[in-house]
């Protein structure tokens, strides 16, 4: 049967057949998962069919936990059921799989095998999330490419309705499932053919039913729990050759045919790696190199890892292999060897104890491969090498330099396998210039126009703005079976001039390859702009060298800074991949398949890019000698601490692989503030100040999302150093004569989002356009804001005791204690979050929960929460995503108890310290930053005093180690509103309930963000979302009026850009209340679907009308006898209409399906009416005399008696 | 009594039309304009830019972030970047089609001949009675000849028309030299009808931050005396409809326009200014208009004061000019008292 040649990557290959052979898909977002979710949810909101002629459906949870009590509950129901997840996702699954495996229930999960949290979060690919599985009866199945994921979906969902035995599917997270890769797709006909209807009769026949009932999930005690344990024995010893048989059942089918384990290489081996996944690729091509050098070498690849069956391992191991390597993606602390090895040890051992072997090979285990680490044909040689010795190394590392357990294997990162008849291209580009979009058009074009086979791998780096990607490309004859990077290639694509500055983009160029170049610089010009290294380079490879103003060809042809269409034209016309005219109409035709949806202008104006491309590439002659006076710039200067040059700098260059064991921090711990350091420079244009048409508010500098914008008052005379180009004002408040104001722009660090010019209120009164801020292009300005910026940081910073809080001029002048965060230009979030560091910062400890805030805010290299001059900062710290509420409660329980030690202990010593000493301590109201200070002072005074007495006494030695709690801690809960409205609900509720003070920032998005806009419950009615891609028909959660219900919780609606005053009041009065305490902050994203550079216009329409009203509640209003509810926005002004559709997420529905978006709106809007009057009605409530507590309850009371310094009310 | 009208070929019950405006772009409206009695209906205008910006602004919306970073390769659903047609405009116009008997006139404002004529054909598909051109362009390149910009006017006039069967009227501005010649040259390239005039919607100034800001004021009475004029000197002479469509606010415009010559009466201010229901006083008014002085017909009216069939057409040229100068009554114009005309 011909099958369907078609390129996607693993997680559409292999979500194509699990949507097909199930009737309920119970899903929630991980990466790198999503993808299958995502697509099982818009194939079923399109109507596509599964091979029963139904439409599957698709349900969110709230976790992956919900997921897997969905998932049980619809099987037990008798629906064939599948659920897709990764890494956490996949532990809080672990229950439920026991359960449904214990029932043996026959359901398939595709994992994309991911990292867990360990010292660190990855969301890379590796098996420890497997193999935390292994004990819960599912049968482990394993797949190495997107062809095979996408085989091993049908074949484990045939076995498992033949055995009856759960089965997780999985394949390595990104480099499978995201790989694109030609494969033969399996037709609807193929896996109709492999699913037996009767079985799936059979399945539901085993439901639960009122008809015929009986009971499952019963309670068992000692007499019977054990045998039934036993009773599923028979069901597993099968499992085995029913997966064979359905192999060989596939093979016929197909013409592909897969082994329970597949060995490859020479029948009389001697040395042999014994792998899973993408890995077994690798190891394979290797060896058939080294085969054909005439070593005797294989590769046994193993698919069904659970049950493992000895007796089909043994078969498919030479007989004359004498040394094993058994390869794991998966580190397992303490063990004597990772799972697979200690199976494969066994089988060995018992097949010599047992007489079927005769002697027992060397069998060393390893480790590679952890969180996507590249496995190389480099390192699989390595390994191999390694087997040749007399004493091969257990429990060895490839793929790093251990250098201090010294586990690692050398390898040469020289040695290459590629065949010569295989193009490979490598493309450096950020996220924003389509450089992956392009080429993995070109993956498509090729594969699927021109016959050949094609792979595309794409690595991003760890920032949401100005992120750099790196796309590897093979085109070829035949099959591409490398899973591995480029480090040979023969096409370099540089898609933006300034990478040259910044990157060794031609490390990875083969001799005589091509290198395209985007280029302001014309051929003639552009040699003596390019560093020396790269001019030397390019002289020692040969290269043939391209270059082309994309910038300019894209502008001309009405693309604005598109420039991928031009690029990917280039690519074409100079690699020789296809012929070159066949290439310029594949072009067009993808184009014209492309956009053709989004109208015959775009169609046209990309075509128009095409042409003038071909006119306008040019080759440049390459000089005999390399002339450049300059090199790359350092990637920190020498300046930097130790680490960060050691360490971080390392990963700004991308040679974080380089970086060895005994550099990296042993429990996770890393520097604050390394964000500092990396001067991206990825905006063209950045804000210039002109001082005198300043007002001075602060309104730049509170809404910046990227702490560029700094402020400081100093003494005039301080002037006095200051270079020429720095400018400063009179300070604009009276009585102040001899004070300047400087605002500072941080221009290396500016994403050039344009949020603070939209902020500015003062324009000029003669320009027209001209505002006290506005954006000019950077390049020139680079020099003289260096020199700025070097002496603004040495005035003096403004004394916080003497700035007013209450205001959001004051609150310029207070150092950020996050700054240039990787978020998204123009980001929603972060504002409130510098404003919190601004606030609180240097007594802060910040829970945040896993997503965007978790990634912008601490996914290495950088670090973005940082330290004050006196080294005060956040404590920040990520647990995970579901637990954050309990993880900053943590918090809290540690400060009351530490500082119920601290107050005991000082008591204790009162003698030695004084009492009035003492009491001043222990009486310190801390509200007021003065007053803050001043403990200070008294504790770094008792500090001085306990070190005197420490060496004696040992209650001075526990004093000191928790004095630090005398000064009163914020803590503060962070995350977004997937974590507090879903995953992470039961938690927050609970913590709210508590009474104890803690502060609770819930960055409100109404979307994941973090994993690509997937629908949460605060996403709103009529706006479409992932996994709502037919717009969300049911309102958003109130959070508030739950976290109100409590009563003794203080809660805040906030939206900075609607009322920046109402944020920094409810900010510090949420602080201030010594309970607990919510805040919603309205967060624009780049997932609604707006230029950001209005976000908090959009903002401040979202208020306007009516949709997002402000307000305050706060209990402690009800001690003076108030009405503890203010409603701090007037009535909708304007139709929601009016707000909801600037956005993209609202109008798309409109766009696609008017009469239902009509009517959402119309819902939408009633919602907002109806709202409005609860809030307005909560307003109105009149606190009667009489409902005040005269005694007990009162709002005090309400919270219990909590051990912190200071009264209820702060 | 009989108020039917023909225009662009379309039988009418009555001469009024509601504008292109806001207030049609709601079914509800459109459906009640109906009942109303409205004898045809404008949909609002689709702008050419409109069109190019938001085909831009979403395909750009659609694709910011897109391919950036690992955990989010995208931030909306697949099937959004590609199902964004056939737009809001169309559904609309297909479902008032569905709704209402009378003419459904769908208005596209634009400058270029490009791709929005595409547009156009997308328009008559989606059941259009007719199109109405807006041709809204300001020569603010001061080296355009006035001749460049007539073959402006008529090539996207012939574009349109080579794409669609259904009846085009083109709505112009009245700054060209020689407005009646142009109404000619316009007929000739096929327009079925002329909407005369459109307003150009001139930017003001704002002072505190010198910044030009374009606000829409609604058209008054007195700004009808330009179409008047030109409706009285073109009726009877091109071959094209006229329709007439700038300041009507109370029934007096109504009639006054008919008596110039236009075959309908455009209003989209006053219905803004005093709601949809007003189109049923202007209607009743023109009925009582008619039944006081016994007339039963709008055939006894249309074009009773046009340049052709006033007494003194003299009025129509240099009149007010003498009116002005003489402050006499010699150039004002009377109906020609036409014992045949009134029963």
């Amino acid at each position: 049967m011909a099958q369907q040649v078609a390129t996607m990557d693993g997680n559409s290959a292999v979500a194509h057949v699990a949507y097909r052979v199930n009737e309920v898909c119970a899903i929630f977002p991980i990466t790198p998962s999503s993808t299958m979710a995502e697509l099982a949810d818009e194939w079923a909101v399109a109507g596509i069919k599964n091979i029963w002629d139904n439409i599957p459906v698709v349900q969110e949870m709230q976790s992956e936990g919900g997921a897997a009590g969905a998932v049980h509950g619809a099987l037990q129901g008798g629906a064939l059921t599948t659920t897709f997840t990764a890494s956490q996702g996949l532990l809080l699954m672990i229950p439920n799989m026991f359960k449904i495996a214990g029932e043996l229930t026959s359901t398939v999960f595709h994992v994309a095998a991911r990292s867990l949290a360990t010292h660190a979060l990855s969301i890379f690919g590796e098996h420890s999330d497997v193999m935390a599985t292994r004990t819960t009866g599912f049968a482990l199945f394993s797949s190495g490419s997107v062809q095979e994921a996408h085989d091993s979906a049908l074949v484990a969902q045939a076995a498992t309705l033949q055995s009856r035995i759960p089965f997780l599917h999985f394949f390595d997270g990104f480099r499978t499932s995201h790989e694109v890769n030609t494969l033969r797709m399996l037709s609807d006909a193929q896996i109709r053919a492999m699913i037996d209807n009767e079985r799936v009769r059979a399945h539901r026949a085993r439901a639960l039913d009122p008809e015929h009932p009986f009971i499952r999930g019963t309670a068992q005690n000692p007499d019977t729990f054990f045998q039934g344990r036993e009773a599923v024995n028979p069901f597993y010893v099968k499992l085995p050759d029913v997966v064979q048989s359905v192999m060989d059942k596939f093979g016929q089918l197909t013409g592909r045919q897969y082994r329970l384990f597949d060995y490859e290489g020479a029948p009389d081996a001697e040395r042999v790696i014994i792998v899973m996944g993408s890995a077994a690729e690798t190891a394979r091509e290797t060896a058939a190199v080294l085969q054909r050098a005439g070593e005797a070498v294989g590769v046994l690849q193993v698919r069904l890892f659970r049950p493992f069956s000895a007796a089909h391992f043994l078969s498919a191991l030479p007989d004359s292999c004498r040394a094993l390597a058994v390869l794991e993606r998966t580190k397992e602390p303490g063990a004597s060897g990772e799972p697979l090895y200690l199976d494969v040890v066994e089988a060995l051992a018992q097949a010599v104890a047992g007489g079927r072997r005769a002697a027992m090979p060397k069998v060393v285990g390893g480790r590679y491969g952890l969180s996507s680490k590249d496995f190389s044909p480099a390192m699989a040689k390595a390994v191999f090498d390694e087997l040749k010795k007399p004493t091969p190394k257990n429990g060895f590392t490839v793929g790093i330099d251990d250098d201090v357990s010294h586990t690692s294997l050398e390898f040469d990162r020289s040695y290459s396998i590629e065949p010569a008849d295989v193009v490979r291209a490598l493309f450096y580009g950020l996220g924003a210039d389509g450089t992956v979009g392009a080429n993995k058009n070109s993956v498509k074009i090729i594969a699927e126009e021109a016959g050949l086979y094609a792979q595309g791998y794409f690595v991003y780096d760890s920032h949401k703005s100005g992120a750099q990607t790196v796309s590897h490309l093979r085109f070829g004859p035949r099959p591409i079976r490398s899973p591995y990077l480029i480090s040979s290639a023969n096409f370099i694509g540089c898609h933006q001039f300034h990478l040259l500055q910044r990157l060794d983009v031609l490390r990875f160029a083969a001799p005589g390859a091509t290198f395209l170049l985007n280029s302001p610089y014309g051929p003639a010009e552009v040699w003596n702009h390019l560093p020396h290294d790269t001019q030397q380079q390019i002289i020692d490879k040969k290269l043939r060298f391209f270059v082309i103003d994309a910038s300019r060809v894209a502008q001309e042809a009405g693309l604005k800074t598109r420039t991928n269409t031009v690029l990917q034209t280039c690519f074409f016309a100079i690699s020789g991949v296809l012929p070159g005219d066949a290439a310029i109409t594949q072009i067009k035709n993808s184009i014209r398949k492309t956009y053709a949806a989004k109208g015959e202008e775009v169609v046209q104006q990309n075509f128009k890019a095409v042409e003038k491309t071909l006119s306008r590439l040019q080759e440049v002659t390459i000089p005999a000698q390399a002339t450049s006076q300059f090199e790359r710039a350092p990637p920190v200067p020498a300046t930097a601490p130790e680490f960060v040059r050691r360490v971080t700098a390392k990963m700004f260059e991308s040679l974080g692989d380089e970086i060895p064991v005994s550099l990296m921090p042993v429990d996770g711990t890393f520097p604050s503030g390394t964000a500092a350091w990396e001067k991206r420079n990825i905006a063209d244009e950045v804000p210039v100040w002109r001082a005198e048409l300043c007002v001075q508010c602060g309104q730049c500098s509170f809404v910046c999302p990227h702490s560029v914008i700094r402020a400081k008052y100093y003494d005039q005379a301080e002037l006095g150093n200051a270079p020429q180009s720095f400018k400063s004002a009179p300070v604009n408040a009276r009585g102040y004569p001899d004070v300047r104001f400087s605002l500072q722009f941080y221009v290396e660090d500016c994403t050039g989002c344009g949020v603070c010019i939209e902020a500015c209120p003062a324009h000029s009164p003669i320009d027209p356009g001209v505002k006290a801020i506005n954006l000019e292009p950077k390049a020139p300005l680079i020099g003289p804001e260096r020199a700025n910026i070097a002496f603004f940081e040495q005035l003096r910073v403004n004394d916080r005791a003497r700035i007013d809080f209450a205001n959001v001029r004051g609150v310029q002048f207070l150092e950020p204690l996050f700054e240039f965060s990787g978020a998204c230009a123009g980001c929603g979030e972060t504002p409130y979050l510098k404003l919190l560091s601004q606030l609180f910062g240097d007594r802060a400890m910040i829970a945040n929960a896993t997503g965007c805030s978790s990634i912008y805010g601490g996914n290495l290299p950088v670090t973005p929460w940082s330290k004050n001059r006196e080294g005060r900062g956040p404590a920040w710290s990520n647990s995970l995503f579901e637990d954050n509420a309990e993880f900053g409660f943590g918090f809290r329980l540690a400060a009351d108890k530490h500082l119920d030690l601290a107050n005991a202990g000082l008591k204790a010593l009162s003698a030695e310290l004084g009492e009035e000493f003492i009491a001043a301590i222990l009486n310190a109201p801390q509200i007021q930053e003065s007053e803050i200070r001043a403990q200070r002072i008294r504790v770094a005074e008792l500090k001085t005093k306990l070190l005197a007495l420490a060496q004696h006494n040992e209650t001075a030695r526990d004093l000191l180690s928790v004095a630090d709690h005398l000064i009163r801690r914020s803590i503060w809960i962070v995350g977004g509103d997937g974590w507090a409205y879903d995953i992470g609900y039961g938690g927050l509720d609970h913590v709210l309930a508590s009474g104890r003070d803690v502060n609770v920032l819930v960055l409100d998005t109404e979307v994941y963000s973090n994993t690509g806009g997937q629908a949460s419950k605060a996403t709103p009615l009529g706006a479409i979302a992932k996994f709502a891609a037919a717009g969300k028909r049911v309102p958003r959660k109130d959070l508030a009026l739950q976290g109100i219900a409590y009563g003794n919780v203080y809660v805040a609606q906030i939206a900075m850009g609607a009322n920046p005053q109402q944020t920094l009041q409810a900010f510090r009065e949420a602080e201030a209340y010594a309970g607990p305490s919510l805040i919603l902050a309205y967060s624009h994203c780049i997932a609604h679907g707006f230029d950001l550079r209005y976000g908090m216009k959009q903002q401040d329409l979202a208020t306007a009308s009516g949709y997002w009203p402000l307000f305050r509640f706060n209990p402690a209003m009800r001690k003076i006898g108030e009405n503890p509810f203010r409603l701090d926005s007037p009535r909708p002004a304007i139709p929601f209409k009016d707000y909801a559709y600037n956005e993209l997420r609202y109008r798309a529905l409109a766009l696609m399906h008017p009469p239902e978006a009509e009517n959402l709106l119309r819902q939408a809007q009633i919602q907002v009416n109806e709202k409005y009057r609860t809030y307005e009605g909560l307003a109105g409530l009149e606190v009667a005399p009489a409902a005040i507590p005269q005694t007990g309850a009162s709002a005090g009371e309400f919270a219990p008696a909590i051990s912190t310094a200071g009264g209820f009310e702060r | 009594m009989n108020l039917r009208t023909r225009y662009l070929g379309f039988d009418l019950h009555n001469p009024l039309i509601a504008g292109a405006g806001p207030l049609n772009g709601q079914l509800d409206n459109i459906r009640r304009l109906e009942d109303l009695g409205a004898g045809a209906i404008v949909l609002p205008s689709v702008f050419e830019e409109q069109i190019e910006h938001e085909q831009g602004m979403i395909d750009q919306l659609a694709t910011i972030g897109i391919d950036s970073f690992g955990e989010a390769l995208t931030y909306f659903p697949a099937q959004t970047a590609y199902a964004l047609q056939p737009g809001l405009y169309l559904e609309l116009l297909r479902r008032a089609v569905a709704a209402v008997d009378i003419p459904v006139i769908a208005s596209l404002n634009g400058f270029t001949n490009q791709g929005w004529v595409q547009y156009a054909r997308q328009m008559e598909q989606a059941g259009a009675s007719a199109i109405e051109l807006n041709i809204y362009f300001i020569p603010s390149d001061i080296s355009l000849s006035g001749g460049e910009v007539e073959q402006r006017y008529l090539d996207i006039v012939k574009a349109v028309k080579g794409v669609v069967k259904c009846p085009v009227a083109v709505k112009i501005a009245p700054y060209f030299s020689s407005v009646g010649r142009m109404a000619q040259q316009l007929a000739d390239a096929g327009a079925d009808g002329l909407v005369l005039f459109n307003r150009f919607y001139e930017p003001d100034i704002d002072l505190a931050r010198l910044a030009l800001v374009s606000n829409l004021e609604l058209s008054s009475p007195c700004e009808m005396r330009l179409p008047l004029l030109w409706i009285g000197i073109l009726a009877g002479r091109v071959s094209a409809s006229l329709a007439a469509s700038t300041g009507v606010d109370s029934v007096d415009e109504v009639v006054k326009y008919l008596l110039a010559g236009a075959d309908v009466v455009m209003t989209t201010s006053s219905l803004l200014r005093h709601g949809i229901e007003h189109i049923k006083e202007l209607l009743d008014g023109l009925q009582t208009w008619l039944d006081v002085r016994n007339l039963e017909s709008l055939e006894f009216v249309r074009g009773r004061m046009s340049h052709l069939q006033v007494a003194n057409p003299t009025a129509f040229d240099r009149a007010n000019y003498i009116k002005m100068l003489h402050g006499d009554r010699a150039a004002t114009a009377t109906i020609r008292a036409n014992s045949n005309g009134a029963r």
